[in-house]
């Protein structure tokens, strides 16, 4: 089995990285490029840039940081915010992006997934939900780094997502993001249970433990974290080495030699 | 002097991971989408994502075919990565059957969503997965692209079709995915395809392009 991911999620406002709490603020963490190589180099599996400020500028602004990062980081880059069009993909691949994650514009038209996954390939394809409890239950889909509301059920849109041509739901959740609570687990396994494509559970870590929850509760097959990293809270060492003596099937990654330990 | 390596550019994919990945590697690298540029090359590298039959397309447009048998024809090193490698095999059967450039014998086939003991999992095929040689004992490595890492490393895969090779020879490494093989690496002489990216598996994956450039 492919082994479950962990992916450092960067939210990137201007030259800084950021990091809000259930999609409010923003404190200033870092820079792109530094947090970037540091996650790299201590085994990250993949990184995710988020353009939290695309909409203020009508586009994805990303691709210079995205050309530094693919010139010296050789693990997959996701890149996110204000992707529009099979024109932005395009350009943000040139960059070196290898997927794209798109929320807002494929909401408002969701041919856009299929545009996307038949030129480029449904593994660039990253359909982007961000998702808010229900009062009467269920998640609703909230556009627009989480300021907007769509009316769509969550993980309605996940299914449909996938039959238009996601190759990857990553799903966040916009209650448990920035709070360090823990990942919404119900969310997690109600879209992991409906879709047949990789799901990418985003939003909530708080400590180590909280990987077993979402891995072996919510059938995650990757994890995006951000605050416990950014502010520094573990290392990807300490998560790393707790998951893999809890039993979890995580890459070995071998800190002396920066490669991969022989399994 | 660096080695120099050209890189196919039909159209297709992130070209500028692979380039940047070779020249860390210290590689002279070289983009060509014409067929002079292809004949006339040191080292080849064809790489891609996405569709069989749009890759194929890609190469049948620019007229890149007969470059690619001339040059496989020389004996030079040639590296096929991901949809690359597939576009190596005889056919696909990719939204319909389709021809390839038939450079190692076989079959590119969907990678099926069950598992050996009945349980789905996902499509695409994606995630680090450990690659081991197909048989423990020798895992017959020496002199290929492989012979700089140890049977378990692991590479970043990203797919929903896979090769299978006529010639069990043809196989140098596999990796399991819920009990099912999945080629990893094939190889013939100089000529070698990766199904996982090895400009996108790290400090290990930037080992094996280090190996092709001096074999």
């Amino acid at each position: 089995m492919a082994f479950t991911r962990i992916i450092a999620r960067l939210d990137i406002k201007g030259p800084n990285v950021i990091k809000g709490v259930q999609f409010e603020g923003s404190r200033v963490v870092g820079k792109p490029s530094e947090l970037s190589m540091k996650y790299y180099h201590d085994g990250i599996d993949e990184i995710i840039y988020m353009d939290t400020v695309a909409s203020l500028y009508g586009r994805n602004g990303l691709h210079q940081l995205v050309s530094n990062a693919a010139r010296e980081i050789f693990i997959p880059l996701t890149v996110g915010g204000g992707v529009r069009s099979c024109e932005d993909v395009q350009a943000l691949l040139n960059a070196g992006a290898d997927k794209v994650a798109v929320n807002t514009a494929a909401v408002k038209r969701p041919e856009l997934i299929t545009e996307i996954s038949r030129r480029f390939g449904s593994q660039c394809m990253v359909l982007s939900i961000e998702a808010k409890k229900r009062r009467e239950g269920g998640w609703e889909a909230l556009t627009d780094n989480g300021r907007e509301h769509s009316g769509l059920d969550a993980i309605e849109w996940a299914k449909r997502g996938q039959e238009l041509g996601a190759g990857e739901i990553m799903i966040t959740s916009v209650d448990r993001d920035g709070t360090k609570k823990g990942f919404d687990l119900e969310l997690v396994k109600t879209v992991s249970a409906a879709v047949s494509v990789p799901v990418i559970a985003s939003g909530g870590m708080g400590g180590l433990n909280d990987l077993a929850d979402i891995m072996m509760k919510a059938g995650a097959d990757a994890v995006a974290i951000a605050s416990v990293l950014h502010f520094g809270d573990f290392s990807l060492k300490d998560i790393r080495n707790h998951a893999i003596s809890s039993g979890l099937n995580i890459r070995p990654f071998d800190y002396v030699q920066g490669l991969e330990e022989k399994s | 002097m660096n080695t120099m390596v050209t890189v196919i550019d039909y159209g297709i994919g992130n070209i500028f991971s692979i380039c940047n990945a070779l020249s860390k590697s210290g590689a002279d690298v070289r983009l060509s989408s014409e067929p002079a540029g292809i004949k006339q090359a040191d080292r080849l590298v064809l790489p891609g994502v996405g569709a069989f039959s749009d890759g194929m397309k890609g190469l049948r447009d620019r007229g890149l075919n007969d470059a690619i048998h001339y040059f496989v024809e020389k004996n030079r090193p040639f590296l096929g990565i991901c949809l690359g490698m597939q576009m190596m095999m005889d056919e696909s059967e990719e939204f319909g059957i389709h021809s390839g450039l038939g450079l190692i014998s076989g079959k590119v086939k969907a990678v099926s969503d069950t598992g050996s003991k009945g349980e789905k999992h996902k499509i695409p095929h994606i995630g680090w997965s450990p690659v081991f040689p197909p048989d423990v004992e020798n895992t017959g490595w020496q002199n290929t692209i492989l012979s700089e890492v140890s049977p378990g490393f692991t590479g970043y895969f990203v797919h929903s079709y896979g090769a299978v090779t006529n010639n069990q020879k043809n196989t140098l490494a596999i990796c399991d995915y819920g009990g099912i093989r999945i080629t990893a690496v094939i190889g013939r002489g100089p000529v070698s395809g990766c199904q996982f990216h090895p400009e996108k598996s790290g400090e290990t994956g930037l080992k094996i392009l280090e190996t092709f450039m001096r074999l």
